[in-house]
């Protein structure tokens, strides 16, 4: 029998050691989100039946087809970084034409299924605005020209293959900007309006059908111009002057030019300078908006301005949406307390509103920021309104009949920070019929999985297995959990919003415009750094847990921060100072807590004075007595430079400030700057835990680790390798990287690569660091591992000396004390490009640990330390493989289960973030970009727990099965005895 | 036909081309107008085999596939016919990698020369293999989950579980049948030992063991 339960102790293991996921258990212990981001164009496209969607294209550099019924993604594509969108349209009524980079990428997508159909690259010679004109043509055959500016060509292209027609050169015609490309119905000549030199205001009509000009017109306007040229109606522009307080109505007739100036202060009483005139192109109206207010205006057929109305400057408009009768709409907005007010007005009919409506909007979502409508034929014939509106949070919501009809969080598109907040402990008294139930349905579950197993399920049944796995309510429970699974994730995004996201589901639980970090017309605002500040754990139980966030309020690094502290558990902002009475270019959580748990943080300004908080006299005692510890240190990269800092004694009495610090500057490191470019530093994650700084390596030797804490990697490149692959030659790019102690500035070690180039990501964790860079000459990427042990600790091996007490095992450990370090190395290829790279991290660190890559392809793969261990060699011996030492390949293996987001993508990969779960084997991983993903990892599986898709009711079965057999057998053998005793 | 087009601004010219192999890579050399524009436009296409009667058309999923120059400098996708291209290179030597979920390709080194402008190289980098035309094939296509395999007997039976109720079944069922075909005398013999040495062993229990007494 002890055989046996070896054998299946065996056997037990090696059931458990396969990693990967198998397709039926997606969605079990990961989540995805997909996002497009803040919505920049909407096209919408309902006029045939069918799917009405509505396309859009965002500031993410997204474009995407949306469901206008649920507001779900049909297809995205994510174009590249400095490929930003400048225009999107419809053409013949199945192709979205996206107009990109400065005009200068033009493509079509197929509307169905997001497939590319053609895409042109139009050369141009100069930077300029991009314009694209797509007529309105319904007729699905009829090719009909799109007409392009952009670098001081007008282009015209065919619309099904994207084929060159013809080009104009404006840039001969000589310093022109064109603001407008007009393409009046019907007619054979496309208008391009513009200014030369911001003193002449220019038109050229220019032939269809070769691009051929036929007519000039201009007409000088010594005043200047500011902002660009409105059209207003057929051969009517109104533009600013450049004093930004006349209008200049510009009339075309029969070739001639006339130019009327009418002061803004003469039309809108006490209106100051900043007058804008906005980009809605309504026939024979215009806005502009002033200090005060929005002013719509009305060009009269003589040629006379007529004021219509005045709303509050907050109201934002929508572009004009051509009716079916020659009329046009509006839409209005206007914000407020708790609800919006949407109105759609006809342009001929300005007085009284067409549709007017209330909805009620949540605080959380700020401002309305963009408004798009569309309209659709009632049963009744009339015309009703749908509006896509943008908030203040990048949300994306459709408004119809009053309602909100579904809303898109794409504010998680742009996810600035990552950290993260455990939840409420669990009430005690659960009631008995609630254990009842759930033992139920518990038992029921597994009797469903054991015939799943068995093949016994019918397909209905196999969708309950499958419903069950992902409902189950343990996951999303609002309680913390004895693994550690259940956490908020705390999300700040680029908009000024917090999020907190449930880890089990990944549903909003809550979510906060911080009012700090919101951008109002004075200053443009926007969060930094997200930090935790208050995590109850011995003390101060009754208070909730909370973060910092700290924003800035400018655009420079001197303007003042903004700080708030926000409940973690309701999103309450507890505590904001904005703006701040400093700046703030560092945040620096010190190791060090006050009675009440909170954290303290030092925030250091452009100045180099360094400010405490908590802003308390216990604080500020604590940090006096430990600031002899504190150090840090500052990268200045344009410069290539490192500094090291210590806060400067100072008497109590002569400080202003009771929490603001003198600081010192301890030591530099100078990077010479004709040789010598810093692209890359990364230091260890703070609450990292190392379980041993021992390793026992193969014949049983032991080998200490170089751990502390204040270890920074950073990364050079020569200055000519620091463009894109491609820019430079082998012999004239080399990567040094180093491991530089920063209370010290000693440069522990360092490395150079020849012939190596940038980008680095690197990851640093224990006594190791990992890094990515490109190999010029093998040309392909390298991952390279450098290992650094203590060496003044490798003679405690010593027994003897251990008996005697001879050994240092006792003396404190001080970066003062120079280190006696020794470095292992070596390098792999590795085949993708990187985005990001992160490692597992677990609660007590003993746990072994995989890399995370996140690869060009934005997938997230786990790789296992062990693959880049510089002890690596190509004929491992017989106690080194015992070891588990892998033997030595040139590149590393890329495993596709290992993939921890197997068939999914995480569009726009920035980052990665591992939160060490209660369970030692497992680290929580998060993964965000565009997409947000978040998954379970155990990097030595799960030896501490039994697997989720464990089959209880199998080990039930066979319980019975052994109970039974024991009767049997007993029976049997009762039976037995008693004939034996006959005989 | 790695092919290599100079774009300048007016005039775009197709260009010969003239293919020179190479033993260990190929290179396709260009005849090119004179004229120095310092951009070029490098055309490739993308293929899966065995899709498609020509390979003409892509599966559905590499309606998201995506080409990336040099790490992320330009991204590009591909055309229902699979062909792609940059623009506005500067000469020098490239990186192309081709991302389509479920296709492992290998990123791919191009050289743009400037020298001798049009002259072109391209090569797989995993495998250092060259190629005469910038047709980029995957390498393996990718599972990204495990196989569940399907359920038999013998599965269950090697279970933990399994094991166990087999022994089991064993020691009931077949222990009584091989002790009642023994030989009384052998049993006796059998007992006396076991007595004699205390402990129960499962060799002597065995026909063989007995009969080795």
């Amino acid at each position: 029998m002890a055989m046996a339960i070896k054998l299946s102790l065996i056997l037990l293991f090696f059931l458990s050691s396969s990693f990967a996921l198998y397709e039926d258990q997606v969605g079990f212990m990961d989540w995805h989100q997909r996002y497009i981001g803040k919505v920049k164009h909407a096209v919408f496209h309902t006029q045939k039946a069918g799917r009405k969607r509505v396309v859009v294209s965002t500031e993410e550099n997204v474009i995407a087809s949306l469901d206008l019924r649920r507001g779900e993604i049909f297809w995205r594509h994510v174009l590249g970084a400095n490929d930003v969108v400048d225009q999107v349209d419809i053409a013949l009524g199945k192709y979205v034409i996206t107009l990109s980079s400065e005009g200068s990428i033009l493509r079509a997508w197929n509307l169905p299924d997001g497939q590319m159909v053609w895409e042109s690259f139009l050369s141009g010679s100069k930077s300029s605005k991009a314009l694209l004109t797509v007529p309105a043509n319904l007729k699905v055959d009829l090719d009909s020209p799109i007409f392009v500016y952009g670098g001081g060509y007008l282009h015209a292209i065919s619309s099904i293959d994207g084929e060159y027609l013809w080009k104009k050169d404006f840039a001969t015609e000589g310093n022109i900007d064109v603001h407008q490309l007009i393409l009046p119905g019907g007619s054979d000549v496309v208008h391009a309006v513009g200014v030369t030199d911001s003193s002449q205001f220019d038109t050229y009509e220019v032939d269809v059908k070769n691009g051929g000009l036929l007519k000039h017109t201009t007409a000088s306007f010594p005043g200047g111009i500011y902002g660009e040229v409105l059209p207003v109606s057929g051969g009517r522009f109104v533009v600013l002057d450049a004093s930004r307080s006349v209008l200049v109505l510009i009339t075309i007739e029969n070739g001639q030019t006339h130019l009327e100036q009418t002061h803004v202060s003469d039309l809108i009483h006490g209106s100051s300078g900043n007058t804008v005139i906005l980009p809605s192109k309504l026939s024979g109206i215009f806005s502009l908006r002033t200090d005060s207010c929005i002013v719509f205006i009305k060009v009269t057929n003589e040629g006379k301005l007529k004021v219509m109305e005045k709303v509050d400057k907050t109201v934002v408009v929508s572009d004009a949406l051509p009716l079916s009768e020659g009329e046009q709409a509006f839409a209005l907005v206007e914000h407020g307390d708790g609800k919006i007010e949407l109105s759609v007005r006809l342009v001929h009919d300005m007085s009284s509103n067409h549709l007017k409506e209330t909805v009620k909007m949540d605080h959380e979502r700020g401002f309305v920021h963009k408004i798009f409508i569309n309209n659709y034929v009632r049963t009744d014939r009339s015309h009703g309104f749908r509006a896509l509106i943008v908030m203040e949070d990048h949300s994306l919501l459709l408004l119809q009949q009053g309602e909100i009809v579904w809303t898109r969080d794409d504010g998680l598109a742009s996810v600035i920070d990552v950290t993260t907040s455990e939840l409420p402990v669990e009430k005690i008294g659960v009631s008995v019929a609630k254990v009842e139930h759930s033992l139920f349905e518990w038992l029921k579950g597994h009797m469903l999985k054991l015939k799943g197993t068995l093949m016994l399920a019918t397909p209905d049944e196999v969708a309950a297995i499958q419903q069950i796995r992902l409902q189950s309510s343990e996951k999303s429970k609002m309680t913390r959990d004895h693994n550690g699974f259940r956490r908020l994730l705390i999300l700040l995004t680029r908009a000024g919003k917090l999020y907190a996201l449930h880890t089990g589901d990944g549903r909003v639980v809550w979510s906060t415009l911080l009012q700090s970090l919101r951008t109002t017309s004075q200053q443009k605002c926007a969060g930094l750094k997200l930090h935790q500040w208050q995590v109850p754990h011995h003390h101060a139980l009754d208070k909730n847990p909370s973060v910092l966030v700290v924003g800035r309020c400018g655009l420079s690094l001197t303007s003042p921060s903004a700080l708030s502290i926000v409940d973690a558990y309701t999103g309450k902002e507890l505590q904001s100072t904005s703006p701040a009475q400093h700046s703030t270019v560092q945040v620096i959580p010190l190791p060090y807590r006050d009675s009440t748990e909170q954290q303290l943080h030092l925030l250091i300004d452009a100045d180099k004075h360094a400010h405490l908080y908590p802003t308390t006299p216990e604080a500020a005692d604590i940090f006096q007595r430990e600031s002899e510890n504190v150090y840090w240190y500052s990268v200045e990269l344009d410069a290539g430079i490192l500094r090291g800092y210590g806060v400067k004694k100072t008497h109590p009495s002569n400080t202003v400030d009771d929490y603001c610090f003198e600081t010192r500057n301890l030591w530099s490191v100078v990077f010479p700057s004709e040789s010598e470019k810093i692209i890359a530093t990364v230091a260890r994650k703070q609450n990292e835990v190392v379980h041993t700084q021992a390793k026992v390596i193969a014949d049983e030797d032991v080998m200490y680790k170089y751990i502390s804490k204040n270890m920074l990697f950073v990364a050079t490149v020569s200055p000519k390798a620091n463009g894109p692959i491609g820019s430079a030659t082998p012999d004239e790019s080399v990567l040094v990287v180093y491991l530089v102690d920063t209370v010290t500035g000693r440069i522990l070690h360092r490395m150079t690569h020849l012939g190596s180039q940038g980008p680095v990501h690197a990851v640093l964790s224990e006594n190791w660091v990992v890094y990515h860079y490109f190999n010029l000459r093998a040309h392909r990427y390298e991952m390279s591992v450098i290992e650094i042990y203590d060496q003044s600790r490798a003679e405690n091996k010593d027994v003897l000396k251990l008996i005697v007490g001879k050994h240092n095992l006792t003396t404190p450990v001080s970066s003062y004390s120079r280190p006696e370090v020794t470095t292992k190395s070596q390098s792999y290829f590795f085949t993708h490009s990187v985005k990001a790279i992160s490692v597992s991290s677990t609660a007590k660190g003993i746990t072994s640990k995989h890399l995370l890559i996140g690869t060009i392809g934005d997938q997230v793969l786990a790789l296992d330390k062990r693959f880049v261990d510089p002890r690596r060699s190509l004929n491992p011996t017989q106690a080194e493989k015992e070891e588990g030492l892998l033997p030595l390949t040139d590149a590393l293996p890329i495993i596709p289960q290992s993939y921890v987001t197997h068939a999914l993508k995480v569009e726009g990969l920035r980052g990665i973030e591992t939160i060490p779960a209660k369970l030692e084997s497992t680290s929580l991983v998060f993964a965000y970009g565009i997409d947000l993903f978040y998954t379970r990892i155990a990097p030595s599986k799960t030896y501490d727990s039994l697997t989720e898709d464990f089959n209880y009711a199998l080990l039930l079965l066979t319980i019975v099965a052994l109970v039974v057999a024991i009767f049997v057998t007993w029976v049997l053998s009762e039976r037995k005895d008693l004939q034996d005793k006959w005989r | 036909m790695a092919v290599v087009r100079r774009s300048r601004p007016n005039s775009p010219t197709i260009l010969s081309l003239q293919l020179c192999f190479l033993s260990l890579f190929v290179c396709s050399s260009v005849s090119v107008a004179t004229g120095n524009g310092g951009s070029y436009t490098i055309n490739g296409r993308v293929k899966i085999p065995g899709f498609g009667a020509k390979g003409l058309v892509l599966p559905v999923k590499a309606n998201n596939a995506k080409v990336i120059l040099n790490g992320g400098q330009q991204v590009t996708f591909l055309k229902p016919d699979g062909y792609f291209s940059f623009h506005n290179v500067p000469a020098g030597t490239h990186l192309i990698e081709v991302d389509i979920i479920g296709y492992f390709f290998s990123p791919v080194r191009v050289d743009v020369s400037a020298r001798n402008p049009g002259k072109v190289q391209a090569a797989l980098t995993e495998n250092r293999r060259g190629l005469n035309e910038l047709v980029l094939e995957p390498l393996k296509e990718e599972q990204y989950y495990e196989i569940r395999e399907p359920f038999n007997i013998m599965s269950l039976v090697k279970s933990p579980m399994g094991l166990m109720i087999g022994f089991m079944v064993v020691v009931v069922f077949l222990m009584p049948k091989l002790v009642e075909n023994m030989d009384p005398e052998e049993i006796r013999k059998a007992q006396e030992e076991m007595r004699s040495q205390g402990v129960p062993s499962l060799a002597n229990l065995m026909p063989g063991g007995g009969r080795s007494n």
